[in-house]
């Protein structure tokens, strides 16, 4: 058995953020599957969501219980293919798995940044992560693949870098938010930040951190990322351990203690203000708005060939959603190809094995040329 | 590379460097046909989730959406020529869908069946529904809703102020070789073929 280990790339470089803000130093904490070809053609950037991270396929030499959140799409023989392509996870900056964000020290004040962490955008994900190309001696993306948020970096991408992407795929996902979208991250701000543990922002010097915030937060986020269907499928009324109503406000339902575990959970594993500052990179992502929303017009500078996945019961980012981007794609006569398939599973499709999914993947990864 | 009869002859009308939209593109061959020896630049659009991995494997741009309520995706493109190949009596709102693609494109292909064809009136006179090979349901599992012959369909060509007409009329009923029928077209074409243009504004 062969372990993924991580790398990390430091960068000393004043690092212009869209906020006006600026970074001299910051890592980027990536991993990489498959080899590099002689011509550095066959590489793909994967893009993670609001959670994820680089550790995208195999298994962690770090935690060997660690399996990569995309581990049933990418690796050897798989849809996306490690024999054929040269594949890269990074983490995104601001998250908090490794690359600089608000737990990080900053250098300036040798203290960690947390409210003094700039706010981020898509666009400065895309700049950071075109760094780590450059470094990595690739001048062209053969794809840039990525789910949810990670969709909106494929397509901010083939915006940004016209030149170094042929191929972007976008699964999932969306060329802005709605308000309805907007009003359920506001939601799980609030929850975190009126958390007494929060601290506007500086809770790590206390020792703490806003734990039933954080965990409300991701109570909420789940529920988008399912359907009614699918909930109702896998828990519909059903009882948690007992026969009849507790006649109080404790657990009585099965979805309750779920929602409840996956709250606790995830409160472990993530850090408040990184949540806080990935919503707020969703909410701002708009590339039509310099363009007064005309989405084919922000578009006109796109060159790669498209490849949109939706999923007709993702009702978070909605097939309407891809509609709207096939058709500002198609207006510019670019090459798009759209599949829009069946399931129960919601938003969170995307990153469940299903056949059909992961056979339309493969068949479009195959004809990639490198 | 050789293309079903009907669909050569569909070929043959498509100008060379044309934007083609073929609605209900099945597996792609007349697009790939159209792309590689005709230079067209075309788009096919396909409900079923196996025939758009088939064009996916062709490397074809093909887009999953349903001809009765999927369109407005392409509301705001203009193409050289739309392809409606054999799916028109499929269709729910058929005469909606014919005004909707005349307006995506300058020109419009549509091949319909003949309900007319001898074979099919043989049957109904027999009392049984026509079931052969270009038609191979039963009545009761059908995906093909509105069937008409093809002066019925020439009326309604008529009726929309559709400018252009031209017709291609082909005796299918033998199975391994189909030919153009000039006389008797009424019973004895199988499939036929138009083009034609939207209406003049």
């Amino acid at each position: 058995m062969k372990f993924v280990e991580e790398k990390i790339a430091e960068f000393s470089l004043a690092f212009q953020l869209k906020s006006g803000s600026y970074f001299n130093n910051f890592q980027l904490v990536y991993e990489t599957y498959g080899e590099l070809n002689s011509d550095h053609s066959n590489a793909i950037l994967i893009c993670h969501a609001l959670n994820a991270s680089h550790h995208v396929a195999g298994i962690s030499k770090k935690n060997k219980k660690d399996v990569g959140w995309w581990d049933n799409m990418i690796g050897p023989d798989k849809p996306i293919d490690t024999n054929k392509f040269f594949i890269i996870g990074i983490n995104n900056l601001g998250s908090c798995f490794g690359s600089t964000g608000p737990a990080s020290i900053d250098p300036e004040t040798q203290k960690q940044y947390g409210s003094s962490f700039p706010v981020l955008t898509v666009e400065d994900w895309v700049n950071s992560q075109a760094l780590l190309a450059d470094r990595l001696g690739i001048k062209k993306f053969a794809a840039v693949v990525g789910g949810s948020l990670g969709g909106m970096q494929a397509l901010q991408w083939s915006i940004s870098f016209p030149d170094r992407i042929d191929h972007a795929v976008i699964i999932a996902s969306t060329a802005r938010l709605t308000a309805q979208n907007i009003a359920f991250n506001e939601i799980a701000r609030r929850a975190i930040i009126t958390d007494p543990l929060f601290f506007g922002g500086d809770y790590y010097s206390k020792n703490t951190y806003p734990k039933v915030g954080l965990s409300i937060a991701r109570m909420l986020a789940h529920i988008t990322y399912l359907s009614q269907d699918g909930m109702t499928q896998r828990f519909g009324r059903s009882l948690q351990s007992k026969e009849t109503y507790s006649f109080s406000y404790e657990i009585d339902f099965q979805i309750e203690s779920y929602l409840r575990y996956q709250g606790e959970k995830f409160s472990h594993s993530f850090d408040a203000n990184s949540y806080l500052l990935i919503t707020r990179v969703l909410d701002y992502f708009d590339p039509a708005e310099n363009y007064d929303g005309n989405l084919t017009k922000a578009l006109s500078c796109v060159s790669a060939k498209c490849f949109l996945v939706s999923f007709t019961s993702d009702w978070r980012f909605p097939p309407s959603h891809s509609h709207e981007l096939v058709s500002a794609l198609l207006e510019n006569e670019l090459d798009v190809s759209y599949a829009e398939l069946n399931s129960v599973s919601g938003h969170d499709s995307f990153l469940l094995k299903d056949f059909e999914y992961h056979q339309i993947i493969r068949s479009y990864f195959n004809k990639i040329k490198v | 590379m050789k293309l079903r009869d009907d669909l050569a002859i569909i070929a043959k009308w498509i100008p060379p460097h044309s934007r083609v939209l073929d609605l209900g593109c099945g597996d792609g061959m007349l697009l790939q046909w159209l792309n590689e020896k005709n230079n067209c630049r075309g788009y096919g659009v396909e409900i079923s989730s196996e025939k758009v991995n088939q064009c996916i494997e062709k490397s074809l741009n093909v887009i999953q959406a349903d001809i009765d309520g999927g369109l407005s995706i392409f509301d705001k493109h203009k193409f050289d020529v739309v392809i409606l190949s054999q799916a028109l009596q499929a269709t729910l709102k058929t005469e909606f869908v014919l005004k909707k693609i005349s307006s995506l494109g300058k020109n419009v292909v549509v091949s319909i069946p003949n309900f007319g064809h001898w074979s099919s009136l043989f049957s109904l006179a027999k009392g049984h529904m026509p079931v052969n090979h270009r038609l191979p349901y039963e009545w009761f599992n059908t995906p093909n809703l509105h069937f008409a012959t093809i002066r019925d369909f020439e009326s309604l060509l008529k009726k929309l102020n559709f400018t252009n007409i031209k017709a291609a009329y082909i005796d299918e009923s033998n199975s391994n070789s189909s030919k153009i029928v000039k006389r008797f077209i009424t019973l004895r074409c199988t499939t036929a073929i138009y083009q034609f243009s939207p209406p003049k504004s």
